[in-house]
Parts: structure tokens; C-alpha cells; sequence
């Protein structure tokens, strides 16, 4: 176990590696000066020149790679081009706030998501299963502006019952910053719901067909106990892999959902770093990404091997 | 309890006894969901092709003195911002995406598949670094990754552009499950006579391994469609695909959300309507496939 462990540690660090390798290489052929895109059309060259210079973007790649990597591993993620300032505390506001958004639609979203594909799983062929199968599947797939628009559409042009702009204004009440949270969170909700459900339907499906359950029945057990006590337990081991596999996704689609509701959470920042070529500030939150996703992905691997005894004694790897 | 035992396996022989009688394109018409997604995907697809022919208007045509009309006899979808017929648009709208998203998964698909074989069959070293590069890629979502890429291949526009970075992106994706169906096919005996045979590597991997791993290539491409499709469309509202003025659902949709709090939403919802139909028609019909075939 601790082996395995350490293992998975040793890959995830290589693979972080390759990423910080990735993300600088992919943002370092951005086009464009980021002197000139600070400094605007009009500047002298040599005011681009000496910008440029102050920022070290002149410098060889490979160098600035270096610098990059070693400020980064002293806690120095680089000074933000489009704001001249450290880009942490950026990086962090933004990722507290996309946190408060993702957490809402989590919290929404698992309970939800489990009772759903237990109940289709409970229903098999049924009716009940083959809607919510259906439903949950173009739930995932249609995009999240997509339902979006469609809620905005209905909740706050038609209705106008709920706010169409994800922030609420700075000193906004808790209660306020809920109400203005909820829009936002349902379109991420109604694509991670088809995810849990599926996972969630399958493996209840696969314990209800297991000799266990079989012999739980036969031994006079109620229904509702062997379900509780047998079933659920081993059904939901595929459920927690899947549902820590999908922050990676709920980070990608914040960007797409921030954008269209306006709300200052790190896929914005993303996309706004995008838009005025600040390489630190995109590089920075790519990488901070891609660190909390593996970080996610390890706590789940960990998680099932220490549920299943199976995994656990010798199966892994 | 003892009703869901029973009724699963019920299910399975049902589908089994019919399966002994019928073709597998037979079996997929007898299911609803399948026949309601093609429908779907066919109507689009026809919009695709002759979409001009169908417009009641020229699509590009600006009336700047019908701006912003809400949907009326004359403009069924209503008129954008600069005049221009929303249900026009939208009919021909369907070419942009659908062209794009076919050509990009089938780009992924051709890669991946290669990739895929290689890593699976050659092993060792191939797999190794292979298998890295893939994880680190996949640490990052797909439209962060597409982000990067279209930032640094200089800015979105070109049709082209966004199949090469889909096709890219989807690549290490259809490389892990090829390579999961080659080692399963790497136990089996055909290809220890083969190698005994003294076949060379391309050869093996090509002829006697390709084929076998089809089926799974074949279902990975109908499944990654309909992500192209999810991620064509969220790059263009982000407004880094297509650009206007070519008609183009997700690009419709970055022009003119801007005013939908004001109240203007025909000329947002109507695009959005049509990516969640195709995306949704895509999905049944992909889930029928994988019904039929896991059946």
C-alpha cells in the first residue's frame, strides 16, 4: 500500500513536470509582444524594447523556462503582464471564488447524481431507468452556455426572478452571493449529473448481480438492508473515482460558465489572460490547474484502494 | 430484490434471441431513441448540405433598418443586432459546425489510433513516454488545453485551425482507449503465430491487430463527436472560433449575448436550441450504437 503509494506520488510529479514543460512552451509561441500589448499601438519601439526587457520576455526560452521554474518552486509564480503585479494574488481571489462556485453546484450535484443512478440501477429497463439513463446523458453532453442561455432566458428575462450576473458587488451579503451563485451552478450540476449518475447506475447494477447480494437475499435479509448494507457500499467505490476525475472537467467548464455570467473565478481569469497575451498570469493558472486536478485524481486512486479490501491485500498494480 | 434479479437477466435473453435473428442495423431501428436521435442528426445534416437552398433569406444579408425584431411571420426566429434573419442563420449554421467537428474527430481518430497501436503493441520505451505525455495533457481540461492551442497557433478564424487542435487534443484521448483494446489483443494466439511467422512489426500492427481493435476505434469516434461538437461550440462563444460574419451557432451566440439581459433573447436561444439538439441527437444515436454492439 505504501509502495503503491509512493508510486503514484513519483508518476504524478514526472507528469507535473511535463506539464509545467507543456504549459510554458504552449504559451511561449503566444504571437504578439506583451510589451506592445501593455503599452498599446502608440508606444515607442524602444519603450516596447525596454518593457520587454523589464519583463525578461527578450531572454532565451530556455532561460526564462528556468527562471520560471525555479521562482515557481520558491512560491514566485511571475509578475502579470496586463496588471505589472505579482499574478498570486490574482490567481488566488479567483480560484476562492471559483471554489465558492464549484462547492454549490458539488453540493447539489452528488447527492443528486447518486440517488439517480441508484434509483435507474433499482429500475432496471424500467421506465424510471431509461429516462433518467436518457435524460442524464444529454444533460452531459449539451454545453454548459448552452443551458445557460436557456436559464437566463427563463429565470431572468422571463421570470425575472433570479440575477442574470454571477457577482453580487463587493459586501454583498452571503445570502446575496448565494442567490447570485445559483444560475451559474446549475448548468455545471446538469453536466456532471449524467457522469455520477452513469457510474453510479452501473456499479449499483453490478453488486445487485454479485453472488454476495444474491446470497445476502437468500439468507432472509430484507430488501432495503441488503441494499444499505451490501450494495450501496460497493457500488459507490466507482462513484468516488469518477466523481474526483470530474473537478478537471468542473475547472474547464468554469471557464465557459464564468465568461457568460460574468463572475471573476479562475476560468475567466484564464480567458481574460488569453485575450491581452499576459503569459505569466495564463501559464500560472493553466499550471495551478492542472495541480489541483492530479491532486484531486490521487486523493480518489488513494480513496478506492483503501475502500476495496480487493485492491487494498494485492491487486495494486 | 428478487424482481431485479429476475428482470435483468430477462432483458439480456430477450436481447440476445433477437439478436440471433437480426443484423445489427435492424436491431438499431427497433430502438426509439436511436430512431428520434437520426432524425435529428438527418435533419441537420440536410441543413448542412443544402442549408442555402432551405434559408428563407441570405443569411449575410444585413436590414439595418429591422435591427433587434422579436420572432414575427416574416422572421420566424426574429432579426440580430445587425438585421440579419436569425432562422437563416441558424439553418445554415449547421454546415460550420458539423463540417468542423466531423473532420477534427476524424483527425483525432487516425492519429490516436496510430498512437495508440504503437504504444500498446511496441511497448517499453514507446509506452513509456507516450503514457506521460498523454496523462500530462489529459491533467488539463480539453478546452483549456484548445484555449492554449489556439492562442499559440495565432488566435482563432480558420475552419482549418480549430480541426488541427481538436484533432490534436482528442489524439492522446483515442490513443488511451486503442491502447487499452491492443493489449488485450496482444494476449491472444493469433499474434504469437504470427510473430513466429516472422511478420514485421508494421505488418502485425497494421493487418492483424488494426482490424480487431476497429470496433472500439469505430465507437470512440461516434463518442468523441460529440465532445468535438461541446468544444467547436464553447471555443466559438468564447470567440475563438469561426469568426463572423459566416453564420456559425456558437460565434451567433458571442455576438449577441451581450444584449440578452436586455430582454433581446430570441437571437441567442434559437442557436443555443439547435447545438443542444444536435449534440443530444449525436449522444442518442452514439448510446444506441453502444447498446447494440455491448448487447
Amino acid at each position: 500500500m505504501a509502495t503503491y503509494i509512493l508510486k503514484r506520488l513519483g508518476l504524478a510529479l514526472v507528469t507535473l513536470w511535463l506539464l509545467s514543460v507543456i504549459v510554458f512552451f504552449a504559451c511561449h509561441v503566444l504571437p504578439g509582444d506583451p510589451g506592445r500589448a501593455v503599452l498599446g499601438n502608440l508606444a515607442a519601439p524602444s519603450a516596447v524594447a525596454a518593457l520587454d526587457h523589464q519583463l525578461g520576455v527578450d531572454r532565451p526560452l530556455v532561460v526564462q523556462y528556468w527562471t520560471w521554474i525555479t521562482g515557481l518552486l520558491h512560491g514566485n509564480m511571475g509578475l502579470s503582464t496586463q496588471f505589472r503585479a505579482p499574478v498570486e494574488p490574482y490567481i488566488k481571489a479567483a480560484l476562492i471564488n471559483s471554489l465558492k462556485l464549484a462547492a454549490l453546484a458539488f453540493v447539489i450535484v452528488v447527492p443528486l447524481g447518486i440517488v439517480g443512478g441508484v434509483v435507474a440501477a433499482l429500475n432496471y429497463g424500467r421506465t424510471a431507468d431509461r429516462v433518467i439513463s436518457v435524460a442524464g446523458l444529454s444533460a452531459t453532453t449539451v454545453p454548459e452556455f448552452v443551458s445557460g442561455i436557456v436559464l437566463i432566458v427563463v429565470f431572468g428575462v422571463a421570470l425575472k426572478v433570479l440575477p442574470v450576473s454571477a457577482s453580487a458587488g463587493t459586501g454583498a451579503s452571503p445570502a446575496s452571493q448565494f442567490q447570485h451563485l445559483i444560475l451559474p451552478a446549475i448548468p455545471l450540476v446538469l453536466v456532471l449529473f449524467g457522469y455520477i449518475a452513469r457510474m453510479a447506475r452501473a456499479g449499483t447494477i453490478e453488486a445487485l448481480n454479485s453472488d454476495y447480494a444474491r446470497t445476502a437475499t437468500l439468507k432472509g435479509l430484507k430488501r432495503s438492508v441488503v441494499i444499505r448494507r451490501h450494495i450501496l457500499r460497493n457500488s459507490l467505490l466507482p462513484t468516488i473515482t469518477v466523481i474526483a476525475t470530474q473537478t478537471g472537467y468542473l475547472i474547464g467548464g468554469l471557464v465557459v460558465v464564468e465568461t457568460l455570467f460574468n463572475y471573476q473565478g479562475i476560468g475567466n481569469l484564464i480567458f481574460k489572460a488569453v485575450n491581452s497575451k499576459d503569459f505569466p498570469m495564463l501559464a500560472a493558472a493553466v499550471l495551478t490547474i492542472g495541480v489541483i486536478y492530479m491532486v484531486a485524481t490521487l486523493i480518489a486512486d488513494i480513496l478506492a484502494t483503501m475502500l476495496n479490501p480487493r485492491l487494498r491485500l494485492g491487486g495494486a498494480e | 430484490m428478487t424482481d431485479v434479479v429476475t428482470t435483468a437477466p430477462a432483458a439480456e435473453v430477450a436481447v440476445a434471441s433477437a439478436r440471433g435473428e437480426l443484423p445489427p442495423w435492424r436491431l438499431l431501428l427497433r430502438r426509439p431513441t436511436f430512431i428520434v436521435g437520426a432524425a435529428i442528426l438527418l435533419f441537420w445534416v440536410v441543413c448542412a448540405v443544402f442549408g442555402h437552398m432551405i434559408a428563407p433569406q441570405d443569411p449575410l444579408a444585413q436590414q439595418l433598418l429591422a435591427t433587434n425584431k422579436a420572432p414575427s411571420g416574416a422572421h420566424w426566429f426574429g432579426t440580430d443586432q445587425l438585421g440579419r434573419d436569425v432562422f437563416s442563420r441558424v439553418i445554415v449554421g449547421a454546415r460550420s459546425i458539423l463540417v468542423i467537428a466531423f473532420f477534427a474527430t476524424l483527425l483525432g481518430t487516425v492519429a490516436g489510433t496510430a498512437l495508440g497501436l504503437a504504444m500498446g503493441y511496441l511497448g517499453g520505451v514507446v509506452d513509456m513516454v507516450g503514457g506521460r505525455i498523454v496523462e500530462a495533457v489529459l491533467a488539463l481540461p480539453l478546452i483549456v488545453v484548445a484555449i492554449m492551442f489556439v492562442v499559440a497557433v495565432g488566435g482563432g478564424g480558420s475552419a482549418l485551425t480549430i480541426i488541427i487542435i481538436i484533432g490534436l487534443v482528442f489524439t492522446p484521448l483515442i490513443a488511451r482507449t486503442v491502447r487499452t483494446a491492443v493489449l488485450v489483443e496482444r494476449q491472444q494466439d493469433y499474434l504469437a503465430s504470427a510473430r513466429l511467422l516472422g511478420e514485421n512489426r508494421a505488418y502485425i500492427m497494421f493487418v492483424e491487430v488494426l482490424p480487431n481493435v476497429l470496433p472500439a476505434v469505430f465507437v470512440e469516434f461516434t463518442v468523441r463527436l460529440g465532445y468535438a461538437i461541446f468544444a467547436i461550440a464553447a471555443l466559438a462563444f468564447l470567440g475563438l472560433g469561426v469568426q463572423q460574419p459566416t453564420p456559425d451557432w456558437g460565434a451567433d451566440i458571442n455576438a449577441n449575448y451581450g444584449v440578452l439581459p436586455a430582454g433581446y433573447w430570441w437571437m441567442t436561444l434559437f442557436p443555443a436550441l439547435a447545438i443542444a439538439s444536435l449534440v443530444i441527437a449525436i449522444n442518442l444515436v452514439t448510446d444506441s450504437i453502444e447498446q447494440v454492439l455491448a448487447s
